[in-house]
């Protein structure tokens, strides 16, 4: 399956923001450090995101991009970033 | 698969240098989405003064001007006069806004400048170290009130979008925290409708984002945003005071060097 969220580990600070406001609880701190000394943000179950883009919302270092299926029907097409 | 949510390509593709967890990034990036929704980005000029956003010229991707410390509202005023097509914005925190660069921002708002102000209220001085700030509350321990501030003998917090309420040439005020995604995402509304009053020649918009400061404060990044909610919020209530220039006088406050907007300021007693 296809990446539903992508964390850039080098960026993340570790504030663990993002954390908080997942809804499906499925973002946790990695175990390894960064380059900067950090442990980041990540996700594994990448099947539970449903790309609400919170985490993103929240994130004050431009860690995460979110990914959504596309839509089949133009109706739902009402959306927008963040 | 869709981008649903990426970095603005009005924000450089670099790593800031604020602390983990400092809002500064959320501001920047709320900033920088508006500006490439209303597609203004190609004219967008941004003014940083003195604080820990004073390398916002490295972040942000559209012309930057750097300000002398709280002078930002009047390096603006330069370049809105000189370049009407321009849309300028400041991004000023407390210790700039609040203390040295009070006058220049009432008086900028007074004057119904058709600018933007992004003002970032931590309650704190964080660039030099986390000193007291005009808007540090009351019992608040900071370097320089280590003991708490007492309204005895460091005076009460000032709280400026009730300060500006009242005067004339504000189009556009409001107070967002920015404690949490619904919170951020109506912080986002504020800062466009600050911008769109800009545009639509109503005259100064300025929105206040109660920030953190995890630093400054000796919080993790998770206590800070909670002590926003708890302590903060309740001094400073968020809300928008002013949504359009309702003023006795109406329409534009002031006559625009080299624009079209005619004003009505000589008629005003």
């Amino acid at each position: 399956m296809d990446k539903r969220v992508v964390f850039d580990p080098e960026r993340c600070k570790g504030c663990e923001l993002c954390v908080d406001v997942c809804p499906e609880s499925i973002i946790f701190m990695a175990e390894e450090i960064n380059q900067r000394g950090f442990r980041p943000a990540t996700v594994t179950e990448q099947e539970r995101c449903t790309g609400c883009a919170l985490c993103a919302r929240m994130c004050p270092d431009l860690v995460i991009t979110v990914y959504r299926p596309e839509r089949r029907s133009a109706a739902g097409a009402r959306e927008g970033r963040g | 698969m869709r981008v649903a949510f990426k970095r603005p390509d009005a924000l450089v593709d670099m790593p800031t240098h604020y602390c983990p967890g400092c809002t500064h990034g959320i501001a920047h990036r709320l900033v920088a989405e508006v500006i490439e929704e209303l597609g203004v980005f190609d004219r967008a000029v941004g003014v940083a003064p003195v604080g820990c956003a004073v390398l916002a010229y490295d972040y942000f991707a559209c012309d930057m001007v750097q300000a002398a410390h709280g002078r930002a509202p009047a390096v603006a005023t330069g370049i809105k006069r000189a370049r009407p097509d321009a849309v300028v914005f400041t991004y000023q925190g407390d210790g700039d806004l609040a203390s040295i660069g009070m006058a220049e921002v009432v008086h900028a708002a007074a004057r119904g400048e058709l600018v933007t102000v992004i003002f970032i209220n931590n309650a704190i001085y964080g660039m030099t170290g986390g000193q007291m700030a005009p808007t540090t509350l009351l019992g608040q321990q900071t370097t320089t009130s280590p003991f708490g501030r007492e309204p005895a003998r460091e005076g009460y917090p000032i709280r400026v979008c009730e300060l500006l309420e009242r005067v004339r040439g504000v189009a556009y005020l409001a107070r967002v925290p920015l404690t949490g995604p619904a919170q951020v995402a109506r912080a986002r509304t504020a800062v466009k409708r600050a911008f769109q009053a800009q545009l639509d020649g109503k005259g100064f918009g300025l929105v206040e984002l109660l920030s953190t400061c995890p630093t400054g404060w000796g919080m993790s990044p998770r206590e800070a945003l909670k002590w926003v909610e708890e302590v903060m919020v309740p001094y400073y209530p968020p809300g928008e005071f002013r949504t359009d220039a309702a003023d006795p006088g109406g329409g534009p406050l002031l006559a625009r060097v080299g624009s079209e907007v005619s004003g009505k300021h000589g008629e005003q007693a």
